[in-house]
């Protein structure tokens, strides 16, 4: 449950094409770190590092460490798949498996990592999972209805009910309420502060106003110029950075300069 | 409102566009055209098959009229069928696989082209190959099914000494289904969007694991209907089956003897030109027969498909 994360040096490549340049950050556990900055800085490509998902297309690599329990995740022999499996992820848009009911997609995790389980053990973890998104009293009722059938907000709130089921200990949200509405995106921020308890979350939003009211640290991503890779402009306590930020792009950034 | 608006109210009620109206008439032509074929086709084979149903049983070819005429054939038809769909749906399901999530770009393509191309050989190249070349090619597998499997009676034996059984038939015509088959489905894995597979692999899921999770049941409606455009062109093959399938009649499940059932189309197409009078009827009671089949089939395909809307990808 809930580890720290050091990210030491790192450098992600598509091809020939540096995408990010030498970050270097400590993602503390039972908080949560907000990653801010203009499009294509790079911050979504980072994320996706975090958990090797950006490995999916083909000629991405990294150079550098991302060490989590004294593990670096990208050492040699480590398994892709076993790092997801500990660092869950949530993405832009809700996605529900669209075949299955709302109590299959949050079985859907359990079902891979573990062949046999007991029908009553997995009615506790999908209701304790559900609870723990916030979801339980919408949809207990209609478990069996198609995920797909649920709200926007709901569905997103089931896909983090889905990560949180394989209990991770590390949870990634890639503008997670950038397709929903102001009342769905509060749930999930009131969602978030209680599940920061018990995980590690870093999530990338476009919304200063969202980074500054949920998280606890924020990094903040800039790009040079275009083709040149993102990097990291500064990363420190989230009333810090939006206070009394160290260099100039990250205040002029957070006060509406550009960006 | 603005003057604007009103203008495209009124032009909407006053003015008919020609162009609009003709085309209109075109298009509404064509889809009545269909309709019209296909009922034309089903009263020319009521018309002419006819005269079979009312004649007297002992004028109709083979023994005990009618029926027992037909039913021999459509067991011949639906096992060669099925069979040919058994062996090739699962395969079908492999390659476009192997096409949508393993090969690399390149060789994926390449595959695709000679996917698409195996559907445009004619049936009579496929027929001339399992006759000179599968047929022969059997005999040593169906001896040994025969002698250590005979126990089941697909499998029953004797061996037939020519190969042209309806085991061979089958192949041949798994063969020649297999293009359109992965054709359908290639075309809807590819289309299983990227959200859902992200889905399953940040849950910690493999390769495979992601494929059953993700693609499989997305596919599956595509699977299905692939399978039954299959199963329909299994069903109607003309010429391969008449020069593969070495058919005395009867039924039996036992493949590989050289006593056969014969298909519908397959023994039009050889007793056509012999015929005269009724048994020219009787045979085209049985084209009759064949096409309800189609139908039949094509319907429950549809039905099974349309349960399944409440899970399917629209979202």
């Amino acid at each position: 449950m809930a580890k720290r994360i050091e990210v030491e040096d790192l450098d992600i490549y598509y091809g020939s094409f540096r995408a990010v340049r030498n970050v270097s950050m400590t993602i503390h556990p039972r908080a949560i770190t907000a990653l801010i900055g203009p499009s294509g800085c790079g911050k979504s490509t980072y994320l996706r590092a975090l958990n090797r998902m950006h490995e999916l297309i083909p000629a991405a690599r990294v150079e550098g460490r991302v060490v989590m329990d004294e593990q670096d995740l990208y050492a040699p022999g480590v398994d892709p798949v076993d790092v997801r499996k500990h660092v869950g992820m949530v993405f832009q848009r809700p996605n529900p498996f669209p075949t299955m009911s709302v109590y299959e997609n949050v079985a859907a995790g359990l079902r891979l990592n573990h062949k046999r389980i007991r029908k009553s053990e997995l009615d506790g973890i999908v209701e304790e999972s559900l609870r723990g998104a916030n979801l339980w009293e919408e949809v207990k009722d209609r478990l069996g209805k198609p995920g797909s059938g649920l709200s926007g907000g709901q569905q997103q709130r089931l896909c983090i009910a889905r990560a949180i089921a394989v209990k991770p200990d590390v949870l990634l949200m890639d503008e997670p309420c950038s397709a929903l509405d102001p009342i769905s995106t509060h749930a999930i921020e009131d969602l978030m502060a209680e599940l920061k308890e018990n995980y590690t979350i870093v999530i990338v939003t476009h919304n200063m106003q969202q980074a500054a009211r949920v998280s606890n640290y924020t990094g903040f991503f800039n790009i040079g110029g275009t083709g040149e890779p993102g990097e990291l402009v500064e990363i420190d306590e989230t009333p810090t950075i939006f206070s009394t930020p160290t260099h100039t792009d990250t205040e002029e950034y957070i006060s509406g300069r550009f960006g | 409102m603005s003057s604007i608006g009103q203008d495209a109210v009124q032009g909407r009620r006053a003015r008919k566009r020609p162009a609009d109206q003709a085309f209109r008439g075109i298009t509404t032509g064509a889809g009545v055209l269909i309709l019209v074929v296909l009922a034309g086709v089903a009263a020319f084979l009521l018309i002419e098959a006819w005269p079979a149903f009312v004649a007297p049983a002992e004028e109709i070819p083979g023994e005990g009229g009618l029926v027992l005429y037909i039913w021999p054939l459509v067991f011949g038809t639906l096992l060669a069928a099925a069979l040919a769909l058994v062996l090739a749906a699962p395969l079908a399901v492999l390659i476009a696989l192997f096409i949508t999530h393993y090969a690399p770009r390149r060789l994926a393509q390449l595959l695709g082209y000679v996917i698409d191309l195996l559907a445009a050989v004619p049936s009579i190249i496929y027929g001339l190959w399992g006759f000179t070349v599968l047929a022969p090619a059997t005999l040593t597998p169906t001896g040994w099914l025969a002698e250590n499997l005979g126990f089941i009676p697909l499998f029953a034996g004797p061996a037939s000494t020519t190969g042209r059984t309806m085991f061979t038939t089958a192949l041949v015509l798994a063969v020649m289904i297999l293009p359109i088959i992965t054709a359908v489905i290639r075309e809807a894995f590819l289309q299983t969007p990227k959200l859902y597979e992200e889905a399953a692999l940040a849950l910690g899921a493999t390769r495979l694991e992601m494929i059953r999770t993700a693609v499989l049941p997305f596919g599956g409606s595509s699977i299905l209907s692939g399978s039954m455009l299959g199963l329909g062109r299994a069903l109607g093959e003309t010429m391969a089956v008449a020069i593969v399938l070495s058919a005395s009649g009867g039924i039996t499940f036992n493949l590989i003897s050289s006593g056969n059932p014969a298909t519908i189309a397959a023994n039009i197409a050889l007793e056509f030109p012999e015929s005269s009078g009724v048994a020219i009827d009787a045979l085209i009671a049985s084209g009759l027969v064949l096409f309800a089949i189609t139908l039949v089939v094509n319907m429950i395909a549809r039905a099974v498909i349309n349960r399944r809307t409440d899970f399917s990808g629209a979202s």
